[in-house]
């Protein structure tokens, strides 16, 4: 849930050397937790400790019946967030985690733009690139307007940008990334089928 | 007075209807709990009412600090491999445990705290005494939870006991609100031994058993480092076979110091900053080094980018986030030591590496003659704490458990002391906790009453957890207090003199007359300023029934070498201030 009320550059940049020397780039982590109270904050303290910037953090029910599914976003190394990655499945309560680049899932967004509706109605550029981007607008008033988008995280930024070159944009709200692994095999499925028959052998 | 922990097992059809805090005892009992260190306090008391009825089944140590409570706890795990049971209120009780929680967390010692809480009404409200303890604890604990209806507590119980004891050892916190101490709710046995989330001993891939042992059986200079992993697996046996099969040379950590007998002809001794010289150095010679359950910590590595960059490396542990944490490795071979260090050795051909084990002997040289010799033998100048230690274990046949506070007389009980049986050092290895030592060494004598308990600890330490000497008065432990008195905190001073040109900040202490204190809690003591009373003074405090205190002036600006200074190279190690 990365979120702004004002208009200054909204997320961090990657920095430090390309990915494909192993420096820093933007990973995705996929954890599965049962649904209690206080895992979260077990979960957002790894990341604390390391001083590593969550970038963006979706928490919703899962498919599986209480089972909860965080999204988290963060730019760092692959060596680091292998070691953040095991440190949270190490939490009694996190049923598993893992990381993933962003070949390996399927991303998307959501996002909310309030421009000024005054530029809105003298700048055609603006409904140009609202246009462009897929979104829509869905509150108009005489003072502002609403647009609306789901995207990629770069279609959201693009608009981003492009409605902050125009001077209209009054206030900027993303939802945080949420991803589907492009994997064929359900990996919490199968831990869990697993779990249950070595439950089986326990009793 | 009927005890009613031994009344009989109700029948699923009738449960016996008892509030949460009788369940709680209950439930200890159950989990095969005899002994409590603990400090009552308001939110507590339900519980500590019923203990009242439980005397006979639960021992319950009264501590003089909450903290000690913890460390009492922590030393009773550590000798007995039992899980050790701290009870305090709420609020400052809680969070004077807090230290001895991280130290039990860093050094993956089995340990249940339950604390009291305010009655959940008044959760978040700031109510007397109120401290949100599960946020606090959860970073630096197993696991936390807060019981909040006594219907949860024999679950909570059952749960924090399997998860504090298996894979890898921890501590746990129950937060029990006084709601649930309170309220009545139908008493049903629970035995919680599997958690679907939390895998205790992850499953060993055999490809990394075979890759394990090809590059053992290919290595020429085989380096084993032994942790408390080994001790925690209960795997010396398993060890012995290893490295004897492979014929490699095994250098311990401080916290695996008692999983291999001092005297085993390939143990080299202590690992890291201030370990054996031959340990060191030949970390940097040999070709596959190989860790078993160990951590790889600062403390033993040195400056990580230059660390054993030669070696082909496994690492043998039960814990997959230590896997490549530190130090990269070859082939992680995850699982419980006992098993895996067997399935490698079945595979592995008998080898001899005479010339890589002699080339430890120039180091051992070097070491004994500038080193060990000054510590353990000198024959003028004031005594030193090397030599106290090694008359200690001498003068105890080596079958003494060793207790040490943190700083130089840690560092130097642990280098000449002897060991030859397991579980046998208690010391704060990750934390490096002043103020362990006595109330660790209290709960060791619990532990293990039937064994010499030895304590080594420093005037800054002593004066960490004096209080405990209440304890002790109390209970009638024998613990065997050796306090090293340097009228310094000696491990800083050291490094003053080291690092900051000889700028002694605060590190001179004025002491006081600690016969006439251990006078006052009745404890017989003895003060030794002569090598040549030495001798007799332990003979005095090992003969004498009881705690014993004996003091020993010891030099005041000694240092503990070898010494591997911070962010140096594992092999770059000084052996004196002239180096």
């Amino acid at each position: 849930m990365s979120q702004n009320n004002d208009t200054s550059t909204p997320r961090t940049s990657p920095v430090g050397r390309p990915a494909e020397e192993g420096g820093v780039q933007l990973f995705t982590i996929i954890i599965f937790s049962e649904n209690l109270a206080g895992v979260l904050n077990q979960v957002t303290n790894v990341f604390t400790r390391r001083q590593l910037n969550i970038e963006s953090l979706n928490v919703s029910p899962s498919g599986t019946q209480n089972v909860h599914r965080y999204t988290i976003t963060c730019y760092t190394t692959e060596d680091i967030i292998r070691t953040v990655t095991k440190q949270i499945e190490k939490k009694i309560d996190v049923i598993q985690a893992r990381y993933f680049t962003s070949d390996d899932i399927y991303v998307m967004e959501q996002a909310l733009y309030k421009i000024a509706t005054a530029k809105l109605l003298e700048n055609k550029e603006i409904s140009k690139a609202i246009r462009l981007h897929d979104s829509k607008i869905v509150e108009v008033n005489a003072v502002y307007s609403i647009v609306s988008v789901e995207g990629l995280p770069e279609t959201i930024m693009s608009l981003y940008r492009a409605l902050k070159s125009y001077g209209c944009l009054l206030q900027f709200v993303s939802s945080g990334v949420i991803a589907v692994t492009k994997s064929r095999r359900e990996a919490l499925s199968e831990f869990l089928e697993l779990r249950e028959e070595e439950y089986r052998h326990t009793v | 007075m009927t005890d009613p922990s031994q009344s009989k097992i109700h029948t699923p059809s009738s449960p016996e209807v008892l509030i949460g805090a009788e369940i709680m005892l209950r439930a200890l009992v159950g989990e095969g709990v005899e002994t409590i260190f603990g400090y009552p306090g308001g939110a507590i008391m339900p519980v500590y009412d019923a203990l009242y009825d439980y005397r006979k089944t639960l021992n319950h140590i009264l501590v003089r600090h909450e903290q000690a409570a913890t460390h009492a706890a922590e030393g009773y795990a550590r000798v007995s491999g039992k899980t050790g049971v701290a009870l305090v209120t709420s609020g400052p009780g809680a969070t004077n445990t807090i230290t001895g929680i991280a130290d039990a967390m860093m050094d993956s010692t089995p340990m249940v705290v339950i604390m009291g809480q305010v009655g959940a009404q008044m959760l978040g409200s700031d109510a007397f005494q109120e401290c949100d303890m599960v946020d606090i604890t959860q970073p630096i604990c197993k696991w936390a939870y807060q019981i909040r209806s006594a219907k949860d507590v024999a679950w909570a119980v059952s749960r924090a006991f399997y998860i504090a004891a298996s894979g890898r050892p921890g501590p746990v916190v129950l937060d029990f609100a006084k709601n649930a101490q309170v309220e009545k709710a139908e008493y049903h046995p629970v035995s919680v031994g599997f958690i679907r989330s939390y895998v205790p001993v992850p499953k060993t891939d055999p490809a990394s058993i075979t890759a394990a042992a090809e590059l053992i059986n290919k290595a020429e200079r085989p380096l084993v480092l032994v942790g408390q992993g080994v001790e925690l697996g209960d795997a010396g046996e398993e060890l012995k076979k290893f490295i004897e099969t492979a014929d490699a040379p095994a250098g311990c950590t401080l916290l695996g110091l008692s999983a291999l007998p001092t005297d085993h002809p390939l143990n080299v001794g202590m690992l890291g900053m201030h370990g054996s010289l031959g340990a060191n150095k030949n970390t940097q010679q040999c070709d596959v080094l190989i860790a078993v359950g160990m951590r790889f910590d600062d403390r033993i590595t040195g400056k990580l980018d230059t660390y054993a960059c030669q070696a082909k490396k496994i690492h043998f542990d039960i814990d997959p986030s230590e896997i490549n944490k530190n130090v990269k490795v070859d082939v992680a071979v995850l699982g419980n030591c006992k098993q895996t260090l067997a399935e490698v050795t079945r595979l592995l051909q008998k080898k001899s590496h005479k010339e890589w084990r002699e080339s430890f002997r120039p180091f051992d040289k070097i070491e004994t003659e500038q080193v060990i010799n000054p510590q353990i033998h000198p024959t003028e100048g004031p005594l030193r704490m090397g030599e106290v230690a090694r008359r200690v274990t001498e003068l105890t046949d080596n079958k003494a458990v060793l207790v040490t506070d943190v700083g130089q007389n840690q560092m130097l009980s642990a280098r000449y002391f002897k060991f030859i049986q397991k579980r046998s050092i208690i010391t704060s290895g990750g934390m490096g906790t002043m103020g362990y030592g006595l109330p660790a060494a209290i709960g060791a004598t619990f532990g293990a009453p039937e064994r010499t308990v030895c304590l080594f600890l420093g005037d800054g330490g002593m004066q960490m957890s004096i209080q405990e000497l209440g304890t002790i008065m109390e209970q009638g432990s024998p613990v065997k207090i050796i306090l090293l008195n340097n009228n310094y905190l000696g491990n800083v001073r050291q490094w003053q003199e080291l690092f900051f040109n000889r700028r002694y900040s605060f590190t001179p202490m004025l002491n006081p007359d600690y016969e006439m204190i251990a006078s006052a809690y009745s404890i017989p003591s003895h003060t030794v300023t002569e090598r040549e009373q030495l001798d007799e003074a332990i003979k005095k405090m090992l003969d004498t029934p009881g705690a014993f205190l004996l003091q020993v002036a010891v030099m005041e600006e000694d240092n503990v070498f070898p010494m591997c200074c911070p962010g140096h190279d594992v092999d770059d190690m000084i052996l004196s201030n002239n180096d």
